[in-house]
């Protein structure tokens, strides 16, 4: 046995435990896991069923945890998981999949699919399985501060920009703030809007908030390639930053993994509870709302609908908060057949959009979302998550759709009260 | 009848019953050790206030949506369904198997007439043969079956087809079917611990860990 592979025995070892015992105990191989995966749906490949993707897992679990498995690899009747075989799966539990964990809701005897892929990244990790693209994206994110390489300075020059396009401030490193707001790398580069919009938001909200110079990246690399080891360094830095500035709350951004990592599993990597709130930025949004907080104008008459971010919805739970918000701001919008905790990724979560390998399958996967909105006819896309919003603008571009996609904290900005954006 | 017909029943009635519990016993035992020695570690994360649903509730609504049907898996969702309802009238609901309950246990409960869990019978084997076609053709199930699969289905089967077989006087005479279907559920009891089939049990653990690890977030599943 290879150095790696023990390594990736230790880690599949060290990541069981009782929900995932009982969960490979209970499987039925019914496959009706199969249907609920976007990977599967559209490209028809048998070996995209979700719980096919943790095969080399569950005969780990079965010779090492049951008796039965035991005696079966004694006499033979059941091989060890090998090194081929870890390689051969990388393409299953990655860019197959998003970790959306629709396959989780729909499992029949509860199995939470998603959740043990989730674990069996972290043996691909450990076994040097990992795809490439994902390795550097979590280097660059420990080395440098954020997966796409993105510095201080460009999060400084783009705040700059805002400051003169608004005439507002963007505090950094402020002590005794109410929020901290962290951004994705995506939102820092591909879209300045949400800076924009939140600055102006808080503004007339009169709330104080923050960046830290030192923790302004809210994606986490290592929950997507599967490495608790690096995720904690990522989530400790947020940590760090809001014990230090002493804020109250702590804003996750239009990122869906990122929301994850810092609002769900932030506090068991740490190992202890944090001493502040996490909130996505749709949920402290709707808070202003209905505090009154919050005052728009004018109502955006296009056909919309909202895409939801599956770690943000289903297994994030904010779900109720961005209609609330839609609805105080659009008169037209719609909602695809299958919405909310029973969304369709959008093909390219989980690090499915960093892994160059899935290119190709990412694009597939998005005939789904596309078959959701040509149902509907629209005018605008809205969703809460830069990932995504990057995948839907491409496979719209791709797919030749005209659908303008937007974010919606920028499209709630665009309808704030005109005079409140002046100073107060 | 003749006398080592007898003989067979009476082992099966007597210490063949005996052994099958104590490892239909043992084995459940053990696989809900194997799974709960585990442990898990508690989460450190704040649960949402307003929870929806929770693993109780998971434990009773996965049984009664339907999240994935589709053409493809109509098969699937409504064979399985026949077959779990059939399996239990037929084990239930049928006044002898009502009687054997009460004479072991001193409870018993109304059964269906006899020619009511006699189609049923028949309805339930019809699902159980349209599911193993279903797992040979379908290309998803033909790739995530193992031999344990095969088994637990012959495994289920067998106590259906003998218990009708010995009802209607088919191939051998009653004494002789009749210990066959007592050894074919004991062997059932045997094997089910130690294959899928012990889903029975552990699909109250699993539904529960996916209930709460939702609920907690607030979504209901």
């Amino acid at each position: 046995m290879s150095a790696t592979l023990d390594k990736g025995h230790q880690v599949f070892r060290e990541v069981m435990d009782a929900p995932v015992a009982s969960f490979f105990s209970s499987c039925v191989s019914c496959g009706l896991c199969a249907e609920a995966c976007l990977f599967y749906t559209e490209t028809g490949n048998p070996r995209y069923t979700p719980i096919y993707k943790v095969e080399p897992l569950r005969r780990f679990w079965e010779q090492e945890f049951t008796l039965l498995g035991k005696l079966k690899k004694v006499v033979g009747l059941s091989k060890e998981v090998t090194d081929e075989e870890l390689v051969e799966w990388r393409e299953l539990a990655y860019d197959a999949c998003s970790l959306c964990g629709r396959c989780s809701l729909v499992c029949p005897v509860g199995i939470d699919i998603a959740g043990v892929i989730r674990k069996m990244r972290e043996g691909m990790v450990a076994s040097g399985n990992a795809p490439e693209g994902l390795i550097g994206a979590a280097t660059r994110a420990v080395n440098i501060g954020s997966p796409m390489g993105v510095k201080l300075h460009a999060v400084q020059a783009q705040a700059r920009h805002v400051e003169k396009a608004t005439g507002l401030e963007i505090p950094f490193d402020r002590e005794g703030v109410e929020y901290m707001m962290l951004m994705s790398s995506m939102e820092i580069m591909n879209y300045p809007e949400y800076l924009e919009a939140v600055a102006r938001i808080f503004h007339q909200a009169g709330k104080s908030w923050t960046i830290a110079s030192d923790a302004f990246e809210a994606t986490n690399s290592g929950i997507q390639i599967g490495s608790s080891d690096i995720a904690r360094v990522l989530v400790s830095r947020v940590v760090d930053a809001a014990e230090r500035l002493k804020v109250q709350t702590v804003i996750s951004p239009e990122c869906g993994h990122a929301y994850t990592a810092i609002r769900w599993d932030g506090p068991n990597l740490i190992g202890r509870a944090y001493p502040f709130k996490v909130k996505h930025i749709l949920e402290v949004l709707d808070e202003f709302r209905a505090a009154g907080l919050l005052k728009t104008e004018g109502l955006d008459e296009t056909r919309l609908t909202y895409h939801d971010p599956c770690q943000i919805a289903r297994r994030g739970g904010v779900i109720e908060q961005p209609r609330n918000l839609l609805n105080m701001v659009a008169s037209n919008f719609v909602e695809m057949t299958d919405h909310g905790k029973m969304n369709w990724c959008c093909g390219a979560g989980g690090g499915v959009s960093a892994n160059e390998e899935a290119e190709e399958i990412k694009m597939k996967a998005f005939k789904r979302k596309k078959a959701q909105l040509d149902e509907l006819n629209l005018d605008k896309l809205v969703t809460a998550c830069a990932n995504c919003r990057i995948q839907l603008e491409e496979g719209v571009e791709k797919n030749h759709m005209e659908l303008p996609v937007v974010g919606l904290t920028e499209l709630l900005a665009e309808h704030l009260v005109e005079d409140s954006k002046e100073g107060s | 009848m003749n006398g080592s017909d007898l003989e067979l029943l009476q082992w099966a009635r007597g210490p063949g019953f005996v052994i099958a519990i104590s490892v239909f016993l043992f084995g459940v035992v053990l696989r809900l050790f194997e799974v709960l020695a585990l442990g898990r570690k508690p989460d450190l994360s704040e649960a949402r206030q307003q929870k929806n649903g929770s693993g109780w509730h998971t434990i009773f609504s996965r049984s009664f949506v339907f999240p994935a049907l589709s053409t493809r898996t109509a098969v699937t969702y409504i064979s399985g369904y026949v077959f779990h309802l059939g399996l239990f009238i037929i084990i239930l609901l049928y006044i002898p198997h009502i009687e054997l309950i009460r004479e072991m246990f001193g409870i018993g409960w109304p059964g269906l007439s006899t020619p009511v869990v006699d189609a049923v019978a028949v309805i339930t084997m019809i699902a159980l043969l349209i599911m193993l076609i279903d797992r040979v053709t379908n290309p998803v199930k033909r790739l995530l079956s193992t031999a344990s699969d095969y088994i637990a289905w012959v495994i289920t089967f067998l106590p259906v087809i003998t218990g009708y077989m010995a009802y209607h006087h088919i191939l051998f005479p009653y004494t002789k079917m009749l210990a066959l279907h007592i050894l074919s559920v004991e062997l059932l009891l045997v094997l089910l611990p130690f294959t899928k089939l012990i889903h029975v049990v552990t699909l109250f653990l699993s539904r529960w860990y996916n209930g709460e690890l939702f609920a907690r977030k607030g979504v209901a599943s």
